[in-house]
């Protein structure tokens, strides 16, 4: 007997697929961005598959905020060597020479300069007429009602109230020039459709998933890590050795840990079922100001 | 301890295997479809803490359900949207139970939001359709019904919401049933559930209800998590649009894409389209590496036996079932776009992954949403939906929508901004009742002014079952090429084609009288016969051309007048003492120099290098057998 059946997460698979290889198809110049995240792993995973025997056909890029956990660059490095990705890593060079930072400048400042102003030059700077992102569509509200194939225009901006249609799976790729196209092949892939992924896939993941004990400062009821002598004194000095994990992982100042004994996938995905605290609140930025996201996705923000 | 990680482990493997449902729900804000989308995450306890922290806070300063809590607020992504309390777009929702995970894709209920209705609806598996117990079955109940019948959603849950108001009577709900009952039977839709409920109470949502003893049938979420939905696939008309060619080394040519419908195992011969070559199946890649067989809706990698070129937008087929393949086709059309329809745009139509041209060419009727009632309309605006005709440049391959989504859907882009302007679903290829609506008047001043036929040479072949060649007999004088000639005439009338013979006799009376036999004019003679060839070729005759034309050069000219894909050389080859027996007198005199120019004894006969047939003069009626296993072959006749 044939079976003809398909489970969830091979169906998702099967369609990110399709999303990575129209675009690789239509787009003259895309680019994968990649955050070294476990959204963005798995992102890569399936663009290794679309083009499997072959290489992928796009770079991936990685906007480097100057402020990534010290364990998220040590990653992205070994893995890129290992598996001969090509790899564009890109920062905004007048941000950080002004010496722009989440201690001295604010979330908000830091957010806007070193991780939407620095991406948007660097698509401009190479050009590129389409740009994959992680996103999930369960991650946030905003991103809810956000399409696959999200047109941006020459400012990079996304407007909410004039999206195209988006029917079956026929994407419209027509850009005209300067104008580009974002998109999102895990858009309808959840937390636990990521983490079965990794587990199935044996996808290798940032160690900063998993619980260990790491130097943790308590600031505004976030879980701050300790990574570098860049943290004010009067704050590191608080530290204490604490059981944590993150969930989301970004700038260190503005990640927050959640304490934690999850050490395996298994008991990561235990606490996430039982704990139940949606992913983004360990996002410092998300609470700048009501309906946050939407405002850094208008601007440009993934 | 080593407990929780071996639970956690079988709940991962239990996950793992559960399928997807995708649904759509329809209804208004006022009939508690956001109330009830919340109730199923709220109650399948998938609603994490801090956003239920986050919806007490702003169910007090914004929500619409006095003290309890608004579930609608879950779903209201957007700011704008939120302060205006209605949802204006298409937001995706996700949950699972043990049985299955979903995906909703919640759209709102508005008439002007027609177009994200529609949305929603094209991926859905089920739709779950709200009415208000209290309202009954309503125009707004008909629309959504008549957009879910449209994009081909085989089942349908009529939710009847609010059934506390109407003191949860059981008279009510049976009426409310009959009456959808009377309307749904002219639409054809497979499967379709009737479950009273109570959004806001919660009975019937998730558990059945003590509310309502009468209801025997299952809760909504027993019925979603249950109801089959992976036989409503097509697996039986094997389509491969081709999406990508994967060339990474010398030896390795794959052709990508996702199976829209049927199944592919390895060995299968196939047939790519538009070439019509076939080849088999050597490797099918899937996601998890070498497999025997796919099917819909995986993503695959094929490679053939032999050396075929495809490119994107071009699809594999099986030799014994294929596609329709036409540039004109009915559709019903659903216009998407604020901008509203210039019946002169020339659109691009993306089909598949084919991308080509296309314009609308008429519009048959509108038909209101409402009523259903069909009315003339000169153009679309936003939100209206109508059957039209659709021309494209290049033919597409497609399926009747009814029978396959991924064939048989497209949308239609604006040239200029590039906005998806509509979407359709294709009814069937142009009716041939029709076939005087074909071209618009630009288009047929255009073809006329360049002198191009308005009958296009698919239609001549279809009217005439075959493809228009020229059989040119070549041969001494004497070898029997009017024999084969007048016999093959009559046959092939007989079997139905339409033929005209050309021979000497026929020409060089009157069209050629004034030319002699001398090379030169041998040659101007059969240049003209040749523009007659191509000239009745065009109109999708068949001719049958029966001439000595001695030189290689000679029919190497008719060859490229006539257009080589359609010229078939017979070389009649007799003997010369054959010929001289059969017409002796004729020889005698060019022997005696009474005559000139006789190719054979004055002149040279240069036999063919590259005859498509060599026949032998004695056997008459294997030759007729050959022409016609020849013409049949390379599907001139019959075709």
């Amino acid at each position: 007997m044939n079976n003809f059946s398909i489970n969830n997460l091979r169906e998702l698979e099967a369609e990110a697929i399709h999303i990575i290889r129209e675009v690789a198809s239509e787009f003259e110049k895309p680019v994968m961005l990649y955050s070294i995240g476990k959204d963005s792993s798995v992102m890569v995973r399936l663009a290794e598959k679309a083009f499997a025997p072959g290489k992928v056909p796009f770079p991936l890029m990685h906007i480097d905020s100057k402020w990534k956990f010290r364990e998220m660059i040590e990653f992205r490095d070994t893995y890129t060597k290992e598996k001969g990705w090509d790899l564009i890593v890109e920062h905004n060079v007048e941000g950080y020479q002004a010496g722009i930072g989440p201690f001295t400048h604010g979330s908000k400042v830091h957010t806007d300069v070193m991780k939407t102003q620095a991406l948007l030059k660097a698509l401009d700077k190479h050009r590129f007429d389409a740009a994959f992102g992680g996103a999930r569509r369960d991650e946030e509200k905003s991103r809810a009602k956000e399409r696959i194939f999200s047109f941006r225009d020459r400012f990079h901006q996304w407007d909410p109230k004039n999206q195209r249609p988006e029917l079956w799976s026929t994407y419209n790729t027509r850009v005209n020039k300067g104008e580009s196209i974002r998109v999102f092949p895990i858009s309808n892939w959840t937390e636990l459709d990521i983490w079965q992924y990794i587990r199935l896939e044996n996808i290798p993941i940032v160690p900063l998933y998993y619980a260990k004990k790491r130097p943790i400062v308590e600031i505004d009821g976030n879980l701050i890590l300790v990574d570098d002598d860049r943290m004010p004194k009067e704050m590191s000095e608080k530290a204490t050795m604490r059981m944590v994990r993150f969930r989301t992982l970004g700038c260190y100042p503005l990640t927050g840990a959640i304490e934690s004994e999850a050490d395996t996938i298994e008991k990561i995905v235990e606490e996430m079922m039982t704990v139940s605290k949606s992913e983004r609140t360990t996002r410092v930025i998300d609470f700048d100001q009501e309906g946050s996201m939407e405002q850094k996705k208008r601007e440009g923000y993934f | 301890m080593k407990e929780t990680p071996l639970d956690i482990k079988s709940f991962l493997d239990q996950d793992q295997k559960k399928d997807l449902l995708r649904l759509l729900t329809a209804g208004s804000v006022d009939d508690g479809k956001s109330t009830l989308i919340g109730r199923l995450l709220f109650d399948s306890k998938k609603i994490y803490e801090d956003q239920l922290t986050a919806l007490e806070r702003d169910s007090k300063r914004i929500g619409h359900a006095g003290d309890k809590i608004d579930y609608a607020l879950l779903l209201d992504g957007l700011k704008a949207e939120r302060e205006q309390g209605i949802t204006i777009d298409v937001a995706y929702r996700y949950f699972s139970t043990n049985k299955r995970k979903f995906i909703i894709a919640d759209t709102p209920g508005h008439e002007q939001y027609t177009r994200n209705m529609v949305t929603g609806a094209s991926t859905a598996n089920l739709a779950i359709i709200l009415i208000d117990a209290g309202k009954g079955v309503i125009t707004q109940t008909k629309r959504h019904t008549f957009l879910v019948s449209l994009l081909g959603i085989k089942h349908i849950v009529l939710a009847v919401n609010k059934m506390d108001l109407v003191g949860y009577d059981e008279k009510v709900f049976n009426k409310i049933c009959s009456d959808y009952k009377n309307f749904t039977t002219s639409l054809s839709i497979p499967d379709i559930e009737f479950i009273p409920l109570s959004a806001l109470n919660g009975d019937n949502v998730v558990e059945t209800s003590r509310a309502m003893p009468w209801y025997k049938g299952k809760s909504l979420l027993e019925h979603i998590e249950t109801v089959p939905v992976t036989t409503d696939r097509n697996f039986n008309d094997f389509r491969l649009p081709v999406q990508l060619v994967l060339r990474p080394t010398l030896d390795f040519r794959g052709f990508s894409g996702k199976i829209e419908s049927g199944v592919i195992r390895k060995g299968d011969t196939v047939m790519t389209l538009p070439s019509r070559k076939t080849s088999v199946v050597t490797e099918i890649i899937g996601t998890e590496g070498t497999v025997e067989y796919a099917f819909p809706p995986q993503s695959v990698t094929i490679t053939l036996a032999d050396e075929i070129d495809i490119s994107r937008g071009e699809m594999i087929v099986k030799p014994d079932n294929q596609p329709q393949i036409e540039r004109q086709f009915e559709a019903m059309l659903v216009w998407m776009d604020e901008k509203p329809m210039d019946p002169f745009t020339q659109f691009f139509i993306k089909h598949g992954t084919n991308t080509t041209r296309a314009h609308i060419n008429q519009i048959k009727y509108r038909i209101d949403v409402n009523t259903l009632e069909q009315h003339p309309c000169p153009a679309f605006t936003l939100n209206e939906i109508g059957r039209v005709v659709v021309t494209t440049n290049k033919p597409l391959f497609f399926d009747p929508y009814r029978k396959n989504h991924g064939t048989g859907s497209f949308i239609l882009i604006d040239p200029i901004t590039n906005n998806t302007s509509a979407v359709g679903m294709i009814i069937e290829k142009l009716n041939p009742s029709n076939a005087d609506l074909q071209a618009t008047d630009s288009e047929i001043r255009h073809l006329v002014n360049s002198g191009k036929s308005l009958i296009t040479s698919e239609e001549l072949q279809k009217r005439y079952h075959q493809k228009a060649c020229s059989l040119w007999i070549t041969g001494l004088h004497g070898s029997g090429k009017n024999i084969l000639a007048y016999t093959l005439e009559k046959q092939l009338f007989e079997q139905g084609a339409v033929v005209v013979l050309l021979d000497g006799s026929t020409t060089r009376n009157g069209l050629s009288c004034e030319l002699d036999y001398s090379p030169a004019d041998r040659a101007e003679h059969l240049r003209r016969v040749a523009h007659i060839c191509r000239i009745l070729n065009d109109q999708g005759i068949i001719t049958i051309c029966s001439f000595i034309s001695p030189y290689e050069q000679m029919r190497k000219q008719v060859k490229e007048i006539i257009g080589a894909e359609r010229f078939v050389l017979i070389h009649m080859d007799a003997s010369l003492d054959y010929c001289r027996n059969n017409q002796s007198e004729l020889y005698e005199r060019a022997e005696q120099g009474q005559l000139f120019n006789l190719p054979g004894v004055d002149e040279p006969f240069e036999k063919p290098q590259h005859a498509d047939l060599i026949l032998n003069p004695e056997e008459t009626k294997q030759n007729i057998e050959k022409v016609s296993d020849y013409l049949a072959a390379r599907s001139f006749f019959p075709y």
